[in-house]
């Protein structure tokens, strides 16, 4: 840079304006909440005459934040970018058909059931995101039209479980070493490999832009168009390989395994219970698996105890709540504390 | 480099916002842009940084004719925009927002080591050294912010830098040093397009001056050639009558007493303001001008001292106690905290009146056109959404706003930060004639002249405490000298 080149070498002052002073991060929050519920929960459970973190339970909620791990993962980054994506429930049992459809039992035919499967994901993942930046429809009316489509197809052409996939792949979705299944390792190495593209990559870095200020990006030089449509794609694929892990769980296809889990709302209540800002711009995977595991870890307390179901949703919906106040509360102060520096 | 627009014209929604513009930008010097309300600044420069399209005209950079299809284009021919509004990221870093679409890459990932190197480099090259690059923006002031701004536009190697209204958000001590970068940014040979309603900055910075009025090329010359009330008749067609209104004879009963209020920012405040008196309230940024009102009208109330109202003790802990007690306040912040953008003329100026009284709506807002015609907003009608007005008619909206409750005690923050000269006039008269109706006027300002010119006498703030009170016509001197804490006891 040529107007550089004078730059006395002076040595930087002591900065009035720290960089960072510990502060209890949403991130952070959500692990020790976490750590929290472990613990409450194992007592619990003891006083119940059980134990909640023997192998089973451990594999329990890690199997239960598998799906939801995924498919929350993706939705991450379309939240991160100021989007949403409420399809994301109907193409994970789509995504499962196409799969076990295409394998038909037949063990040749693993490689292009999954890529099929995610092809397919992908495509209407790209869907999502041209209807909103092309057409300009708002993402939660786009996505859901999207759903409604997909709805659509797989009422009209399936009425149950279809198709089959070898007894080969069926090792993903059982396989584990001690209490860690194989399928859980995955979705953490694929949540490292989001919180990596998210946060170290210049597509990631946009999606943050977008997501804090779209006009701000636009006039930076950010392909804005471009970088909500990426989001969207990736959040799609995301989705796609939970419904072929579903797929290698169930044995077979089925239209329905996403919705009756309630992917699409459960995933967006574990992205905010991680402390990702519903309008864009702030937050990450990290609290995101965060938020999975302490919904995984709420589910399996409840089951150990056999509490009525009814009383587990208004558990969950009271702790997605406080976590949100919560975050509201230290985000504020943050603003007032900037405004005075 | 030089860069010519030639013959611009564009429409929008078939009204012509420019008509055939020509502007010359040369290196090293200073291109001052100036023009009324709706003049079309603004749009020019939209059309300098490929945000919008000319639907006519040229624009030709060096000796090649290019056409800007996006904001990158402009970028990539060497241009570069800092907009009136921030365009900064509140919760990235300033590094991230100085590379912001430009991230260097290395290795598949961006070199996050290097952006934050480039970052230092430049702010230290500002003199600029107290700003960490791993900060997050939102917890930097307003000038510091202006400072990324520069910083980020100087980043991308510009050769042109076009500042829209750069000192509008700065406080007096920080226009010094902007003036300070300008000088240095064109002795190295950068192009600046320099676009301000202050006269003074104008005539200072700039060695060309380009006026524009109602969307059409007035006149292009030297600033030596011009005298400030030529520039002025070009602006506004005629020549302004005296800025100031002329204060009145005599004022009213006391209005607003404090007596050794005070809160965590603010100590010891005593003073009065009487019904039909302007009082000033000057002072540096950060000493508690913004803090006093904000505690007046409940937004961080005082914890300690009297507050009363036309002889009452008061207590008001709310905005919605002042605003039924009669207490207004037009904020500094207008985008912000003053207006609901994208509501319409009608429905932000009867926000206040619709949220304090009770009762039907629609019954109560006969009167609004008459309310709108004595503040002189000039829209398309009611129903326009506010974002589409200029600075000086949304400023007018806001007064609106006061106006149609019928307040007591006014406290007006920056009332003219943004605006042009001509709504300037406008708002200063109407201030005196709401003073005069037996409105008690606290008004703070970061314009000295302005500050002096409107008050009855000016009270100057020095860090959280009144360091001195000044009778109406005192010099700038003065006042600087209290508000940077020299002179206590000198004056007081």
């Amino acid at each position: 840079m040529s107007l550089l080149q004078e730059t006395p070498s002076r040595p930087r002052r002591a900065s009035s304006v720290r960089a960072r002073r510990f502060t209890l991060t949403p991130t952070t929050t959500v692990y020790l909440a976490l750590v929290a519920l472990l613990i409450i929960g194992s007592v619990l459970v003891a006083i119940d005459g059980g134990v909640l973190l023997d192998q089973g339970g451990i594999l329990n909620i890690l199997t239960r934040s598998t799906v939801l791990g995924l498919v929350a993962i993706g939705q991450t980054m379309v939240i991160v970018t100021g989007s949403l994506d409420l399809s994301v429930a109907y193409l994970v049992g789509l995504c499962s058909l196409v799969a076990a459809e295409t394998m038909a039992g037949s063990e040749s035919m693993m490689v292009p059931g999954v890529l099929l499967a995610l092809a397919v994901a992908a495509v209407v993942g790209l869907i999502n995101g041209l209807v909103i930046t092309v057409l300009k429809a708002h993402a939660f009316i786009a996505t859901l039209g999207i759903a409604l489509v997909i709805k659509g197809y797989l009422e009209h052409t399936y009425t149950g479980p279809a198709g089959s996939v070898p007894r080969t792949f069926q090792h993903l979705g059982y396989d584990r070493i001690g209490p860690v299944p194989i399928a859980a390792l995955l979705m953490l190495l694929i949540g490292a490999g989001a919180w990596w593209y998210l946060r170290r990559t210049r597509p990631g870095y946009h999606m943050y832009a977008v997501g804090g200020d779209l006009e701000v990006a636009r006039l930076s030089g950010v392909r804005t168009g471009r970088t909500i449509v990426m989001a969207h794609v990736l959040c799609a694929v995301a989705a796609g390989l939970a419904g072929v892990f579903l797929a290698s769980r169930l044995g077979s296809g089925a239209p329905y395994v996403g919705t009756d889990a309630g992917y699409d709302l459960e995933s967006i209540a574990a992205v905010v219970l991680g402390g990702t800002v519903l309008a864009g711009g702030r937050g990450g995977v990290v609290g995101t698996i965060g938020g999975v595991l302490i919904l995984s870890t709420l589910d399996t307390i409840f089951d150990d105890l056999a509490v009525d179901p009814f009383f587990k949703d208004v558990v969950r919906g009271v702790v997605l709540i406080v976590a949100v106040a919560l975050y509201a509360r230290r985000q504020l102060a943050g603003q007032l504390s900037g405004r005075s520096a | 480099m030089t860069v010519s627009l030639e013959g611009i014209t564009k429409s929008f929604l078939g009204v012509p916002v420019l008509r055939g513009v020509d502007l010359e930008l040369r290196a090293g010097e200073v291109h001052a842009l100036v023009g009324g309300n709706g003049a079309g600044k603004s749009t020019l420069l939209k059309v300098l940084a490929g945000v919008h399209r000319p639907d006519s005209g040229r624009i030709v950079v060096g000796d090649k004719e290019k056409t800007f299809a996006a904001p990158r284009d402009a970028q990539a021919a060497g241009i570069a925009i800092i907009h009136q509004e921030f365009n900064l990221l509140e919760n990235r870093t300033v590094a991230e927002n100085v590379f912001l679409g430009r991230e260097p890459v290395r290795r598949g990932q961006v070199d996050r080591r290097a952006m934050r190197a480039e970052t230092a480099k430049l702010l230290d090259w500002l003199g600029e050294d107290g700003i960490d690059p791993a900060v997050e923006v939102a917890r930097l002031s307003v000038a510091r912010k202006q400072v990324v701004e520069i910083v980020k536009a100087l980043s991308t190697e510009a050769t042109v830098l076009a500042m829209d209204e750069p000192t509008a958000a700065l406080a007096d001590h920080e226009v010094e040093l902007l003036y300070d970068l300008v000088r240095r940014l064109r002795e190295r040979g950068i192009a600046i397009l320099y676009v301000s309603h202050r006269m003074r900055e104008v005539f200072d910075l700039s060695q060309r001056i380009t006026v524009l009025k109602d969307g059409a090329f007035v006149v292009c010359s030297a600033t030596e050639d011009l005298t400030s009330d030529q520039l002025v008749r070009h602006m506004v067609g005629r020549p302004l009558d005296a800025l100031y209104p002329e204060r009145p004879a005599e004022v009213g009963e006391v209005r607003l007493s404090l007596r050794g209020a005070g809160n965590a920012r603010v100590r010891d405040l005593s003073f009065d303001i009487r019904a039909g008196e302007i009082v000033g309230l000057a002072g540096l940024q950060g000493s508690g001008r913004s803090a006093i009102a904000r505690a007046i009208w409940g937004v961080e109330p005082f914890t300690t001292g009297v507050m009363e109202l036309d002889g009452a003790p008061v207590r008001v802990t709310r905005p919605r106690a002042a605003v039924r007690k009669g207490i207004g306040y037009v904020t500094e912040d207008r985008k912000g905290e003053g207006l609901a953008l994208r509501q319409s003329v009608r429905d932000n100026a009867l926000l206040v009146r619709r949220a304090a009284l009770r009762g039907a709506v629609s019954r109560r807002s006969g009167d609004l056109a008459a309310l709108l015609k004595s503040v002189a907003v000039v829209s398309r009608g009611q129903h326009q959404e506010v974002r589409y007005l200029s600075g000086g008619n949304q400023q007018k909206v806001v007064l609106g706003k006061w106006l149609a409750v019928r307040p007591r005690v006014l406290i007006v923050d920056e009332p003219t930060r943004g605006i042009d000269v001509g709504a300037k006039q406008a708002v200063y008269r109407l201030l005196r004639d709401l003073a005069a109706d037996g409105v008690a006027i606290l008004m703070i300002s970061s314009e000295l002249p302005e500050l002096i010119g409107m008050s009855d006498r000016i009270l100057v703030m020095h860090d959280g405490a009144i360091a001195g009170e000044l009778p109406a016509g005192a010099s700038e001197e003065a006042v600087m000298g209290l508000a940077t804490g020299h002179a206590i006891g000198d004056v007081a």
